[in-house]
């Protein structure tokens, strides 16, 4: 079946349909990532976004459920050049075309997506349809599609309810507000006791279970929606308990503190990038997703200091607070898909609970 | 941290002559690091033995000694240039076991000359098996169980407790020379007292077998501050069992999830950073199918084959960012020129599919084993780009140039489909034709991946490749098959031959359905970041990148493909210094080339780079686009003069030589009537296309005669036919393949063979001067030992020569480069063959000379007169130095080849030897070649009846050197009657102690075995040569090289060695 995606710009890619053939709305991002396409697929920081994958061939090794890094996927739309018409791995128990119809995500293959790419790099990131309908009124739909924003990004991925790992371990909380499966297994890893909590717990709940540390994990969307959660992170982060925030976590403690976000052009989403640790002079390439960042002329000087800064574009890639056991990343240490490279921070997390009790 | 500033003059260690498994890689590493180095401010001296590269030119380095690669000539060069450090890791295995060698003995320390680029621990820690094994064990990274052993007793008492079939890889070797798969007793012993003799340090490791696992590299670099990226990963199509230089690889690997690609990932950046690696490493894994289980197979510590493939695939200058290391830049100080918007700390990502494909000499050995294992027989390779694995694999077939066009290869109408699944057993460089073959049997992919451990993805893109041949086949063509056809990178002519149209015919379609390709530009960054860099590839599915406003003059360069025996680096050398002579001049040039280990092909030589097949279609898609003003053919080998007739039907002005003209140089009947004009005369010939037309030509000429198609390269399929039985076998075999041209018939005169390379501008001619083969002709000149200036010609003579080279470059009207190849014989010169476009020899001879043959020829092809360049016109000045260019061989790598010499080329490589002495310069190219005598100063000749008397001179003087010399029969007697005291040795199939025992005994420095004329047909001689090679013993199969080896033996002393700077002449 044909399938089309429109993006707001105007510009039209015609495709073959996969997966669904429901007609969804998005954002339109890209992620150069060449392996982890189903840890893309579930990563919920993209919630209420189609993710293009630059690397042409998906597919390859099909679908191995236990790689999943949320219970299911929350994209709306994927956007490939080519999926492979036979997967082949000790693994695999499914094709992606049969994940895609099982969870109902809408897909399209067959389009130049280098070509998309380079649109989105020149313009921005911008909203598109993907729509099998192929009598649609252009001037119709472009409407719609502009009209389109990613809202209550974080409410529609967290948990609703709090679930817990045991280990004999230290105590962490870790706020949900669309975490991957794969930070709760690094702290499950070294031995945490994890209390995952839903996005929108009060900070006076977690702190009554007395944690020796709180995680905030990554998740989707513009960090100033969340206003209310930003409230209760100023609690936490007086609280003096150890933190350690990826992510999502790391922009809203840096607005919680004061500093301030902006949307990026067109993000950084891939498995290559380069992030500096400032302290040590080491770089180490990191997994990545993100469209906001923290801007670095607003941090207050006297709170936090870059940690980490991308080498490409120099944005802030992580901060290190004064005088508190506070550390947040903008990338992702627990990978998945991508290089394991920083996963030592979750051991420097652990270390400094230890310091902090 | 920035520059290490104490770092100011640098002695960078090429790899040598070119042999399997250390072949034009590192050229290009090597100019790489060179142009980055000088970048940085920094002298550089150069020594490499190997003068046909682009790394040994005065403009890449500061000082240049074209010098053996012998620890001693280093040496002597390090305390002559007194440089501070020594840069070793991108000249390969030689240049690193010669600097573990000046590390080991003290002298660099001595001297207060730094190890860059890597520490010998390191290196000692990566190459030594044992040391290799304890590291990986303390870091948890897995081997597969194995153990170093320096003796058969305790190889099997090892193999007693794993079991067969294990693997041997002998300890620092090139390419695994030495080593394999052993799945018996009889087997194993074979290999390991065959590889404790080829290691330097006598160890081989016996591991076990992990054969059909997947094979999967990873190319990684790391910095002294321990920051470590990888570059590349690749995936191996042929599992485990098949070296990886002779197997079809895939970048980046395509069956891997993201917990096995980050699991191997983390496992290489974890052995690099334990090993203390600076600059680029290569490590391999075998990885189980079944499990995450996996092995680390080997780990190479510096730029390698596969850093080359990786760095063409990815875009990423691997060997400049290991030199830029080891000045003391960390990796994010360094611009990643491509973009110049990201850092070298930064990992590349593909948006496309790279496949390269190995090229095996087979065709060149025909009794040669086909079959592939752990040790690397490739001579080279090629690559392809394209947005499916599909397209790139079917571009890379057609990039063979072995007329393939597609996996359509071999007639397999009379083979049944048992016999299909029985070849599917077979591991050789069919095998990927064969499984083509079993899935249009309908033989399951499962039961194929049962055989060959395939992996199941793979085999399903060949299935899509086989479908879609079967498809157009049976249907209708339309515009949507077509356009599939060509996604999938079907070729116009095959295309047609499936759906029964011509090639014009189909062309003719897809231009009237506007079917054609695009050019997508490699970026290393997948589009995320704009990039600038020319460097493209074609598809069908995609919106073109390459926007051509012309600004001036366009000239595209067609490169010289894989390197095989007799199209070596020497054509790359061409091809890259006559686009710098074009920007020179003003032009913007395009180069079109698809080897993946060459200089050409990196980005920044010409100001575009097309990686694409060297076919007329492929090369025509580039010439819609980028409309050229003219294209350049003579610089890249056959390959490229082959594109000249459909060049000019795609109305590109051929610049240079007309075609025609060309043309007339290959046509005998043309070409006999220029030379009657010129009254130059040729040994008398025809040409014939039948068995019965050649038997009649050589009774009319008289045996001796040689038989060769025309039009073909390094003498392929050429033979001294001596009786009918010759003539009859050999126009079998050449017309075993369909020929478009005749064959030629000549009568084979043997005298003394003289060559020389000219520029001509239409009018005036240049030769930098004459080169004389040692070996009398008969013996390809690409495998003669090559004198320049020529000793036994005399003045008179080179008058003649000259005047002959004049006269046919003016009758060929040629504009640009000839070489000429004459026969003087009898006091007469005689015309054998006149190419007219760069030779083998333009590297050499610009070199020992000074003068810039490639830049001057490129410069008349523009328009230039000789006159005006400052050059006087004719024969120049004979040069105070002499240097001689010795042939170097792989034999030992190609089981079952033979390996005496002939009409047909055989060498892979070269070396030089110069100096102002004669007796030291061919002292200096054999040592370069690695024939280092005397040793235990025993030897055994063996000669045909002709050569025996002479073989009586050499015997005399071997005997008055020391030697200990071993005859059979008729040769002892002979020797023995004058004078030469021969001990007799019985001849292989007599009783023992017989020759083959002599042989294994390890003791012989030397065998001189000169075969009768023609095919050599006796089983006893091929096993003499063939054993002798295969345990390590120099073998000269003419009276001509065995002479001037002894004369370089007699009167050369090692110690003395004098030194040669090469920018200075």
């Amino acid at each position: 079946m044909k399938a089309f995606l429109i993006l707001e710009d105007g510009n039209v890619f015609e495709g073959e349909s996969i997966g669904s053939s429901k007609t969804i709305v998005s954002e339109i991002v890209f992620n150069t990532s060449m392996t982890g396409y189903l840890e893309v697929l579930t990563d919920p920081s993209y919630a209420g976004q189609a993710v293009v994958m630059t690397y042409p061939l998906i597919g390859n090794y099909g679908i191995c459920y236990e790689d999943m890094e949320a219970a299911k996927p929350v994209q709306k739309g994927f956007i490939v050049r080519e999926i492979s018409r036979r997967a082949s791995n000790f693994r695999n128990e499914a094709t992606i075309e049969e994940f895609l119809i099982k969870y109902d995500i809408t897909g399209i293959q067959g389009i130049d997506t280098r070509a998309l790419t380079k649109i989105l790099r020149e313009k921005g990131t911008m909203n598109g349809m993907i729509t099998t309908d192929e009598n649609y009124v252009l001037e119709e739909v472009l409407e719609e599609i502009r009209k389109y924003k990613v809202v209550d990004a974080v409410k529609s991925v967290t948990c609703t309810e709090k679930r817990f790992y045991e280990g004999q371990g230290k105590k962490v909380a870790l706020l949900d507000l669309g975490t991957k499966y794969n930070i709760e297994k690094n702290l499950v890893k070294r031995g945490c006791q994890v209390t995952v909590y839903p996005a929108f717990t009060k900070a006076e709940e977690i702190l009554a279970d007395n944690p020796d540390g709180i995680m905030l994990s990554n998740g989707p969307g513009d960090p100033k929606e969340c206003v209310e959660i930003i409230e209760q992170i100023k609690i936490l982060f007086d609280s003096n308990v150890p933190i350690f925030a990826i992510c999502l976590g790391h922009q809203l403690l840096a607005l919680a503190t004061g500093a301030d976000t902006e949307k990026m052009k067109y993000g950084h989403r891939g498995g290559n990038h380069p992030v500096k640790d400032l302290e040590t002079g080491h770089v180490y390439i990191s997994s990545q997703n993100h469209g906001y960042v923290v801007k670095e002329d607003s941090i207050n000087k006297d709170i936090a200091k870059p940690g980490f800064i991308n080498v490409n574009d120099k944005t802030i890639e992580g901060l290190r607070y004064h005088n508190k056991p506070v550390f947040t990343v903008q990338f992702h240490p627990e990978a998945c898909p991508g290089p394991r490279d920083s996963e030592f921070l979750f051991d420097e997390f652990i270390k400094m609970m230890e310091v902090g009790k | 941290m920035p520059k290490n500033n104490s770092i100011k003059k640098v002695l960078v260690v090429g790899s040598g002559p070119i042999v399997i498994g250390q072949a034009a890689e590192f050229d290009y590493a090597g100019t790489q690091a060179c142009r980055s180095l000088k970048e940085e401010g920094v002298e550089v001296v150069l020594v490499n033995s190997n003068p046909a590269t682009i790394m040994t030119d005065k403009d890449i380095a500061d000082k240049v000694y074209i010098e053996p690669l012998t620890s001693d000539v280093v040496k002597k060069i390090m305390l002559k240039e007194k440089p501070d450090s020594i840069l070793p890791t991108l000249g390969g295995q030689a240049a690193l076991n010669i600097a573990m060698e000046l590390e080991e003995s003290g002298f660099l320390k001595e001297n207060g000359i730094k190890l860059i680029g890597t520490s010998s621990q390191t290196i000692k820690k990566a190459e030594d098996r044992e040391e290799f094994k304890k590291t990986m064990e303390k870091i948890g990274e897995p081997c597969a169980p194995s153990e170093v052993v320096t003796d058969i007793e305790a190889g099997l008492k090892f193999v007693e407790k794993i079991g067969y079939p294990v693997v041997l890889r002998p300890a620092y070797t090139l390419g695994g020379s030495g080593g394999g798969i052993a799945h018996n007793e009889e087997e194993f012993i074979d290999i390991l007292s065959n590889g404790l003799r080829l290691s330097r340090v006598g160890q081989v490791l016996v591991e076990r077998c992990i054969a059909g696992w997947k094979e999967i590299e990873y190319e990684v670099m790391r910095d002294a501050n321990g920051t470590c990226i990888t570059v590349c990963n690749m995936e191996n199509l042929d599992p485990v069992g098949v070296h990886t230089g002779d197997s079809i690889v895939v970048a980046p690997s395509q069956t891997l999830s993201d917990k096995e690609y980050q699991m191997l990932r983390s496992s290489a950046l974890n052995i690099i950073s334990e090993l203390n690696i600076t600059g680029g490493c290569n490590v391999q894994y075998a990885l189980n199918p079944n499990s995450f289980e996996y092995c680390v197979i080997e780990v190479n510590p510096r730029v390698s084959r596969s850093s080359a493939l990786a760095s063409k695939a990815t875009g990423y200058p691997i060997a400049k960012v290991t030199a830029k290391i080891a000045l003391g830049y960390d990796l994010d100080e360094i611009q990643n020129a491509i973009t110049g918007k990201t850092y070298a700390s930064f990992e590349p990502t593909l948006d496309y599919c790279v496949v390269k494909i190995p090229r095996l000499p087979f065709d060149k050995f025909i009794q040669a084993k086909r079959t592939l294992t752990t040790q690397m027989k490739a001579t080279g390779e090629v690559m392809s780009i394209a947005t499916s694995f599909e397209g790139a694999l079917m571009k890379a077939l057609r990039s063979l140039e072995q007329h393939i066009d597609s996996l359509i290869h071999g007639d397999y109408s009379q083979v049944s489909t048992e016999l299909v699944r029985e070849a599917l057993h077979r591991v050789d460089d069919r095998r990927i034709f064969v499984v083509a073959e079993a899935i249009r049997r309908g033989i399951s992919l499962e039961e194929i991946n049962e055989i060959t451990k395939i992996d199941i993805w793979f085999l399903d893109k060949i299935a899509i490749l086989v479908e879609a041949e079967k498809e157009l086949k049976q249907k209708e063509l339309d515009k949507e098959l077509l356009l599939k056809a060509k996604r999938l990178e079907f070729p116009d002519a095959v295309i047609g031959k499936l759906v029964g149209k011509t090639e014009e015919e189909v062309k003719a379609l897809r231009n009237e359905w506007n079917i054609k390709p695009a050019y997508r530009m490699v970026d290393t960054c997948a589009a995320e970041f704009e990039a600038a860099t020319p460097y493209y590839y074609s598809s069908y599915d995609c919106v073109n990148e390459v926007n051509a406003p012309k600004t001036k003059k366009r000239i595209m360069v067609l490169g010289s493909g894989p390197i095989r025996i007799g199209q070596g680096i020497e054509f790359d050398y061409c091809s890259v210094h006559s686009v710098w002579a074009l920007k020179k001049a003003g032009y913007e040039t395009i180069i079109v080339n698809n080897n993946p280990e060459t200089v050409s092909t990196d980005f920044d030589i010409a100001d575009k780079l097309y990686f694409e097949p060297l076919t007329a279609e492929d090369v025509e898609n580039i010439v819609n686009l980028e409309q050229p003003d003219g294209a350049v053919v003579q610089f890249g080998g056959q390959t490229a003069i082959k594109l000249t007739e459909a060049l000019l039907k795609m109305g590109v002005k051929i610049l240079g030589t007309s075609a025609e003209n060309v043309d007339a140089a290959e046509d005998r009947e043309r070409f006999d009537e220029i030379l009657e004009e010129c009254c130059i005369p040729r040994p008398k010939g025809t040409t014939v296309f039948t068995q019965e037309e050649a038997l009649k030509a050589a009774h009319e000429l008289g045996y001796p005669v040689l038989v060769r198609p025309s039009y073909v390269l390094g003498g392929q399929g050429m033979q001294i036919a001596i009786s009918d039985s010759d003539i009859i076998e050999f126009m079998e075999i050449i017309n075993r393949t369909v020929q478009e041209h005749p064959i030629l018939v000549d009568k084979y005169l043997m005298g003394k063979e003289v060559e020389v390379d000219a520029v001509c501008d239409g009018e005036d001619i240049i030769i930098p001067g004459i080169m004389e083969h040692v070996e009398r002709a008969g013996i390809h000149s690409g495998d003669s030992i090559s004198v320049y200036p020529s000793l036994n010609i005399s003045p008179k003579i080179k008058r003649v020569i000259e005047d002959y080279t004049r006269k046919l470059a003016k009758s060929l009207h040629v504009i640009g480069l000839i070489n000429i190849q004459f026969i003087v014989y009898e006091d007469e010169v005689y015309v054998i063959e006149v190419n007219p476009r760069s030779s083998r020899t333009v590297p050499y001879i610009s070199k020992v000379t000074g003068i810039p043959i490639v830049d001057l020829a490129s410069r008349v092809i523009v328009g230039e007169k000789i006159k005006d360049m400052g050059y006087t016109p004719g024969l120049q000045p004979e040069s105070q130095y002499y240097a001689i260019k010795m042939p170097v061989f792989s034999f030992e790598k190609l089981r079952g080849a033979e390996i005496s010499l002939g009409p047909e080329m055989k060498s892979t490589g070269e070396c030089l030897g110069i100096s102002k002495d004669f007796h030291e310069a061919l002292y200096k190219a054999f040592l370069g070649s690695g024939v280092d005598l005397p040793k235990h100063k025993k030897m055994i000749i063996t000669v045909k009846d002709s050569d025996k008397l002479e073989a009586v001179e050499i015997g005399k003087r071997f005997q008055a050197l020391g030697y200990e010399i071993f005859a059979t029969r008729s040769t002892c007697r002979i020797l023995n009657e004058n004078g030469v005291t021969a001990k007799h040795i019985n001849k292989i199939e007599e009783s023992s102690p017989n020759l083959m025992d002599l042989i294994l005994s390890h003791e012989i420095d030397l065998v001189i075995d000169t075969p009768s004329q023609g095919v050599d047909k006796s089983r006893d001689g091929f096993l003499i040569r063939r054993n002798a090679i295969e345990t390590g013993v120099n073998v000269l199969t003419s009276i001509d090289t065995a002479r001037a080896l002894l004369t370089s033996l007699e009167t050369a002393d090692a110690n003395k060695l004098s030194l040669v700077d090469i920018s200075e002449i």
